[in-house]
């Protein structure tokens, strides 16, 4: 058993505008200090088995098919501590 | 001869499906129903992938439909040939199945919009706008929140290059897309995406802005009857 996380952001070069959005919000609520926003997704999936070579092979599949459209995000992938 | 007929895609959220099939009507076609879940295409000569919110636009607009039973029919079918059109979510589900490049990102200001909109006719050579005149000026309404094309640079330039950037924003873009992209077609150009609504713009009784939608009705019955 085993949790696996996969992280989904916008690639670097695409306008993110809910990001900005959010960025101009914060000096609204009194924060400072923050030049920019990116905003993405975080999928927790919890795996039957073990997260070893072969689940990690198939949690990227997963990622390339459904999870992350590559034309326009990138993903990384980690396990959960 | 028996009438062309059109397939009409209908997904759970699919909105537009019975306009796209009263205009196909309108235009002398048979509008033949195609229901998401079944591997079937039932024959027909094209396909109309209608608007709305497939899915309930869950992970990404169009992400989740474009794995649905009656996609795999339809994908493998479009390289083949079989003329498809996609509006709106139509177009955004033709670019999550790679049958079109790039992909719809959301409006650069946020808002959803919804309005009539001009539109220029960039390409003519098309299964759906060949009785358009080049360079044509349209008005079709839009609505969507999500309908910013982006695509990198080397595919703006290929789509450029090769004259498939279909239909581009005039008067304004409303929505951010790269080089005021408002729709492209595939190499073959078979297939069709745009984000604004031809099958909303067929009947003045509709307080349509114009009837200018008739056009892709009958560029593809012209071809039809003529293949």
């Amino acid at each position: 058993m085993a949790r696996v996380i996969v992280d989904v952001m916008l690639k670097p070069e695409i306008l993110d505008p809910q990001g900005q959005a959010i960025a101009r919000a914060l000096p609204r609520l009194g924060f400072s200090g923050v030049s920019e926003v990116r905003q993405g997704k975080r999928f927790e999936l919890e795996l039957d088995g073990p997260a070893d070579e072969a689940a990690l092979s198939e949690v990227r599949k997963m990622a390339e098919t459904l999870l992350a459209n590559t034309v326009i995000e990138n993903f990384a992938i980690h396990v959960a501590e | 001869m028996s009438a062309a007929r059109v397939g009409v895609v209908t997904f759970p959220g699919t909105l537009d499906d019975q306009d796209a099939a009263r205009a196909v009507r309108l235009a002398g076609a048979e509008a033949v129903p195609l229901w998401h879940a079944d591997h079937d295409l039932k024959g027909v000569d094209a396909v109309f992938l209608p608007g709305g919110f497939s899915y309930g636009d869950y992970l990404r607009c169009g992400a989740i439909s474009r794995f649905s039973p009656l996609m795999t029919e339809l994908i493998p079918a479009a390289q083949a040939g079989l003329p498809v059109l996609g509006t709106c979510n139509g177009f955004q589900i033709l670019c999550e199945a790679h049958l079109l490049p790039g992909a719809l990102t959301r409006n650069e200001g946020l808002h959803y919009i919804c309005r009539d909109q001009r539109i220029r006719v960039e390409s003519t050579r098309t299964a759906w706008t060949a009785d358009f005149a080049d360079g044509q000026e349209i008005v079709l309404p839009i609505k969507h929140g999500e309908g910013r094309y982006v695509a990198d640079a080397a595919t703006l330039v290929a789509l450029e290059g090769e004259g498939r950037v279909v239909f581009r924003y005039a008067g304004g873009n409303p929505n951010g897309s790269l080089n005021d992209i408002a729709g492209i077609a595939n190499e073959a150009g078979n297939v069709v995406g745009l984000m604004p609504h031809p099958e909303h713009a067929v009947e003045d009784l509709t307080g349509a802005p114009s009837v200018d939608g008739r056009g892709f009705f009958t560029s593809i019955l012209k071809r039809l009857v003529n293949a």
